[in-house]
């Protein structure tokens, strides 16, 4: 431990705590999924509106666009805790942190959406209109399917973005895996040695995102 | 003079180049003709030492490209290359492509190298395109481009990449014209294309690629109007077929 | 007395405590974005010549990318305090996203370096030039014309990211602002200060980065 100034690394108390911390995870994992799927949800719309380029439903996506992407997404939480908790609106940091994370993601998924969009021929979407299909289901049938094949890395990317944005629970007092971390090396301030765990178990989950997705794509695009 | 003796060159477990014999003489003008796949360009880049050799022997003016003694950088400012795509440097101004290697290859000052960059733009017909980017440049202007920024390295030999083939049919002749008046000039040239009449027009002599080896060697009038081996005949047979062929032969 | 003092309203002396922290703001993210910057061109370089390098180095980039800054700020935090590296927190910042960037941004020199077509690179070492100068004057202008868009993108996560430096005790923008709203309750007020103070650093370069983006495409 040379350069260690004395200093004597001390890990049992960290895996005395890891079912704090991976209870912890689980709570990180849960609001990652959850966010994930509602970012998505409101993303689509919003491609299709932000592609229209006119009307209200265009200002009012590109506003969330430009809120969303040019300003700190722990910004963004403080908005949706502090903000409403200033109108007497006090929502559980559990919901702050799902909420914020989901409006972040919703934002990138958006831009991330159009470009996918943009790269889909035109003729795509009069084609199977052609065939006698609604607008709506022309997009759910035939054009988002092929979008997602175009976007999918960069999708992921912004999903395990997401995750690590969960993280900000832990300064709304959120036992999600930092908070639970935080809460857990109070008693010994060995605070290293419990934040490199914890950013193994990141790291590991980000990994398992990672991992999943792809087995996913593969089984979906069967390629 | 140019010779190559007994090249063999393979892209990991690929072998391109199975054996090439090919001597190409001070002042000659030599077509290497051949299926796309043959390996025609690899060759040409080997021949400056862009691509290395696994066997055989490449020799400059007597000096041995793949030798690791060689001074390749020296070696290379005498033999110039244009591709069919992607020559012209982007970021630079005509004037700025030309003079940049007379600049920091040559160690020549700002006010000689621009004005040698003006004289060989002159020379291509782009004298008044120096301060044109390659994106305000026409196909044909940008391989012309090309061709006056190796000239400017005064080489011995010029070699060509299909440098028409990129090109729309109405910009083909231009270019053409170029490479017949570098002929004209005694240039020694290592011409690979696909345009069969530009061959019999302009080649001293004509070389056949096929299966890594030349197949066939000789005069236009030989290989390409009597050919000899089967392979030749099948290939030229197809190359005529070529409607875009027809195309630009006429024009050019 | 002291809760009278802590619901105390806005006073002219806070707008100068808010003025240190976006000093602050400034000063961490210059800080980062020229060490991360520096650090990350010779790493992305490196990481494209040499194949020992790209398999060394893959895991600290990679888990970089995939771990939390604010895990990351502590881990500096904890781990330069162990190490007897000082105690600034201004320095923990630095450090922390300073790395960060030079993960990405050695990432982004990567792939703008590679994106130069092979052929430009070819003409070059066939004029003469040696491997440097092939570098020097023509990848790496190119790759520059590539990677500038990708790169001020990273620059304005860095801003953003930023933001948490209050986690190690450096008073940027975002913890003044957290600190003023404990104190005086005027949430909604200091909130939108600091909205407004990242979107209009953040709004006006995303749209020069993407307009950047759209011109080189074409
Ligand atoms: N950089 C490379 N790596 C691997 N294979 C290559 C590379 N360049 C060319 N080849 C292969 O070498 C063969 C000859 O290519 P090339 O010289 O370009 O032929 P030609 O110019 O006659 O069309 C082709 O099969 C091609 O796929
Ligand atoms: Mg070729």
């Amino acid at each position: 431990m040379i350069g260690m100034n004395g200093y004597q690394f001390y890990w049992s108390i960290v895996w005395d705590s890891l079912p704090l911390l991976l209870a912890g995870a689980w709570v990180t994992i849960q609001i990652t999924i959850l966010a994930f799927i509602i970012g998505t949800l409101i993303a689509m719309p919003m491609a299709v509106a932000r592609q229209q380029g006119e009307g209200w439903a265009y200002r009012f996506s590109t506003w969330w666009v430009e809120l969303s992407r040019n300003t700190p997404a722990v910004f963004q939480l403080y908005l949706f805790y502090f903000g409403l908790g200033a109108f007497h609106i006090n929502i559980p940091s559990y919901a702050a942190v799902l909420i914020s994370v989901s409006f972040n993601n919703a934002g990138y998924m958006t831009e991330i959406f159009r470009g996918g969009l943009n790269a889909i021929p035109r003729q795509q979407l009069s084609a199977s209109r052609s065939l006698g299909m609604t607008s709506p289901q022309s997009f759910i049938h035939v054009i988002f399917p092929q979008m997602f094949k175009v976007i999918f890395l960069a999708y992921v990317t912004q999903g395990i973005w997401g995750m690590l944005n969960t993280s900000f629970g832990m300064l709304v007092g959120l036992q999600e895996l930092s908070g639970a971390t935080q809460y857990a090396q109070s008693a010994s301030f060995r605070t290293f040695e419990f934040f490199l765990v914890t950013a193994l178990i990141y790291y590991l989950i980000a990994k398992g995102l990672q991992f999943s997705s792809h087995l996913a794509f593969r089984l979906i695009y069967r390629s | 003079m140019i010779r190559i003796s007994n090249v063999q060159k393979a892209f990991g477990s690929v072998i391109v180049l199975k054996g090439i014999d090919l001597t190409v003489e001070k002042g000659e003008l030599v077509c290497l003709i051949g299926a796309s796949g043959s390996g025609k360009s690899t060759l040409l880049q080997c021949i400056n030492g862009l691509e290395p050799i696994q066997g055989g022997e490449i020799l400059v003016d007597g000096i041995s490209v793949h030798d690791p003694k060689t001074d390749i950088n020296k070696l290379r400012s005498k033999l110039g290359i244009v591709f069919q795509q992607y020559n012209a440097f982007p970021h630079l101004t005509a004037l700025e492509n030309v003079a940049l290697a007379p600049r920091v290859v040559s160690k020549r000052s700002r006010a000689v190298a621009r004005a040698l960059a003006q004289k060989h733009l002159e020379h291509v017909g782009l004298g008044d395109k120096g301060d044109s980017l390659p994106s305000q440049l026409s196909g044909g202007q940008q391989q012309r481009l090309a061709i006056a920024r190796a000239l400017a390295m005064e080489p011995s030999y010029m070699l060509f990449d299909e440098v028409t083939s990129a090109l729309d049919p109405e910009l083909v002749g231009e270019v053409l014209e170029t490479m017949r008046l570098l002929k004209s000039e005694g240039m020694t040239m290592v011409v690979v294309t696909h345009d069969i009449n530009f061959a019999r027009e302009s080649a001293d002599r004509v070389a056949f690629l096929c299966q890594g080896e030349v197949c066939e060697i000789g005069t236009a009038e030989e290989v390409i109007d009597n050919p000899r081996k089967e392979q030749t005949q099948k290939f030229l047979r197809r190359e005529n077929r070529k409607p875009l062929e027809i195309v630009r032969s006429s024009v050019a | 007395m002291q809760f009278q003092f802590a619901n105390q309203g806005l006073a002219w002396s806070d707008a100068y405590f808010l003025a240190q922290g976006l000093l602050n703001t400034v000063r961490l993210a210059a800080a980062a974005t020229l060490v991360g910057t520096l650090a990350g061109i010779v790493l992305g370089w490196l990481r494209t010549v040499s194949m020992t390098v790209r398999i060394a180095t893959a895991p600290f980039i990679d888990i970089l990318r995939s771990v939390p800054m604010i895990i990351q700020l502590i881990l500096a935090n904890s781990l330069l305090s162990i190490l007897g590296f000082g105690t600034s927190p201004f320095w923990f910042g630095t450090v922390a996203l300073g790395a960060w960037m030079s993960a990405v941004t050695a990432e982004v020199v990567r792939a703008s370096l590679l994106s130069v077509p092979v052929q430009y690179r070819k003409s070059a070492r066939s004029l003469g030039m040696n491997g440097y100068q092939e570098l020097l004057y023509i990848s790496m202008p190119l790759a520059f014309r590539t990677g500038l868009a990708p790169w001020i993108g990273l620059v304005l996560s860095l801003i953003k990211d930023s933001a948490l430096a209050g986690v190690v005790g450096y008073i940027e923008y975002m913890r003044s602002t957290q600190i003023l709203i404990t104190r005086t309750h005027e949430t909604w007020l200091l909130l939108m200060g600091a909205g407004l103070f990242y979107f209009l650093i953040c709004y006006p370069v995303s749209r020069y980065s993407r307009h950047l983006e759209r011109k080189v495409r074409v």
